[in-house]
């Protein structure tokens, strides 16, 4: 199962076992990552599983869509690297894939 | 200043799908029905938060949007003849006298009703509040989630943030009356009508408004007095601007609100009910839906539609207690099929 590496803002690393075909919000979830309330449940209807994808890593999580996009406009601090977990789907490709959790998620 | 009471059987507060199949539930037994929601119309979650989204678990639709069934919903309610008071919160509650309660919302509504069903959900959709630190300062006097009075942007230097609707009309509309609008948003593409966006960007190229590409980051000033803003621009450069005003539109989210000051039983923001009839801790007050909990409460709309049949049979023993309740099937019932239009 792909390791997926949350670090929160403050530093606390925690790594989790992903399932593939999962969504990277969800495998944040099941392991009560904290700062990822995913609010809407994964619909890409909220920003609150606001993440920034560690630049090695960009490549290999593709790119927003325009759905993603419009939504990041509800999140906080979005920069280059901003992704809406929910829309991350968990491969093998992603296995130590690197996210830094913000500092605020609104 | 004397209010006109409205007096009624039922008043539910939550026009998502379960509170509008409890009109259907509640209309089944003779109980009429005002049904209070925040937002603009009905629908709740399923027509603000995934209207094109398919839902596959409503039984009997494999596949059906959350306006489809919100549009269904409704039609089913019609013949119950429900009164709609949109846009509207809830905000006191307290038990009358003769047993009835007395509801009031913000935007000045009474009601006196029998019951009180609270289909709520996630709680009112209430404006995001951006994470700027002691924002909270300056609400009411500075930053502002509406527009209420044109009064108070007259000759000021206006921010207005975000990219939807809601941002690009209030441009359009304070750039007349403010001495300055700023608009902040973080990228060139907007979620708002074309034809505001071009006039947006017409008003910016003559010189009567600036659009600056964008995130606020901080605020700045003192005693409840905003005067200026910092942030980063999508170049990745640090700004800062003189600001007056700030509308920030970041879209709604969903708050218990003034639910939490009912006194009523909560349990982790939820209304604990008995599963017999989802009545709460208080006699005649009612929660069905996502708001509630109970052991092995699942968080689905068809649980939320037993609930509220559930429901209407103790409500009827309250709204109609000389009545001897017969429970009645809508295919066979002329009685039933009269109420709904089909006898």
């Amino acid at each position: 199962m792909p390791k997926i590496i949350f670090i929160e803002a403050n530093g606390t690393r925690h790594e989790v076992e992903g399932i593939t075909g999962q969504t990277v919000m969800e495998a944040a979830i099941k392991h009560d990552v904290p700062g990822i309330p995913g609010e809407c449940g994964g619909a890409c209807s909220c920003a609150t599983c606001h993440v920034y994808v560690d630049p090695d890593w960009a490549g290999k999580t593709g790119t927003t869509s325009e759905t993603e996009d419009d939504m990041l406009d509800f999140a906080f601090d979005v920069r280059t690297n901003s992704r809406l977990s929910c829309q991350i789907k968990i491969t093998d490709a992603l296995d130590g894939l690197v996210l830094r959790v913000p500092k605020e998620q609104f | 200043m004397s209010k006109e009471i409205i007096t009624t059987d039922a008043v539910i507060v939550g026009a998502g799908p379960v509170g509008l199949f409890a009109i259907f539930q509640l209309g089944l037994v003779d109980i009429k029905c005002h049904v209070v929601d925040i937002l603009d119309r009905p629908g709740g979650q399923c027509a603000e938060l995934y209207p094109e989204k398919p839902i596959y678990d409503i039984p009997g639709y494999p596949e059906i949007t959350g306006q489809a069934l919100t549009d269904n919903l409704l039609a089913q309610a019609a013949p119950f003849a429900p009164v709609f008071h949109h846009g509207q919160m809830v905000e006191g509650l307290r038990r009358l006298d003769d047993g009835r309660f007395e509801l009031a919302t913000n935007g000045g509504l009474v009601f006196h009703t029998k019951v009180l069903v609270i289909a709520a959900g996630g709680g009112s959709f209430m404006p995001k509040r951006p994470p700027f630190r002691n924002i909270e300062s300056f609400e009411q006097s500075s930053v502002f989630y509406a527009v209420r009075r044109i009064e108070d942007f007259r000759e000021r230097n206006v921010v207005i943030a975000g990219g939807g609707d809601s941002a690009l009309d209030w441009t359009l509309n304070l750039e007349p009356v403010a001495s300055r609008v700023t608009l902040i948003h973080r990228r060139d593409k907007f979620r708002a009508a074309p034809d505001s966006v071009a006039k947006m960007q017409a008003l910016a190229k003559a010189g009567r408004i600036d659009f600056r590409m964008g995130q606020i980051m901080e605020l700045h000033g003192e005693d409840g007095r905003l005067r200026a803003l910092s942030g980063r621009g999508a170049d990745g450069a640090a700004f800062e601007l003189e600001a007056e005003r700030l509308l920030p539109f970041f879209g709604l989210t969903m708050k218990l609100g003034p639910l939490a000051e009912w006194g009523l039983n909560l349990n982790e923001n939820l209304i604990p009910v008995n599963t017999e009839n989802f009545e709460t801790s208080e006699a005649g007050i009612f929660s069905i839906g996502d708001i509630n909990t109970y052991p092995g409460k699942l968080k689905l709309i068809l649980s939320g539609f037993h609930e509220a049949a559930l429901m209407a049979q103790a409500a009827f023993r309250i709204v109609h207690p000389e009545e001897k309740m017969v429970f009645q099937y809508t295919t066979s019932s002329t009685k039933l099929k009269q109420k709904l239009g089909v006898g």
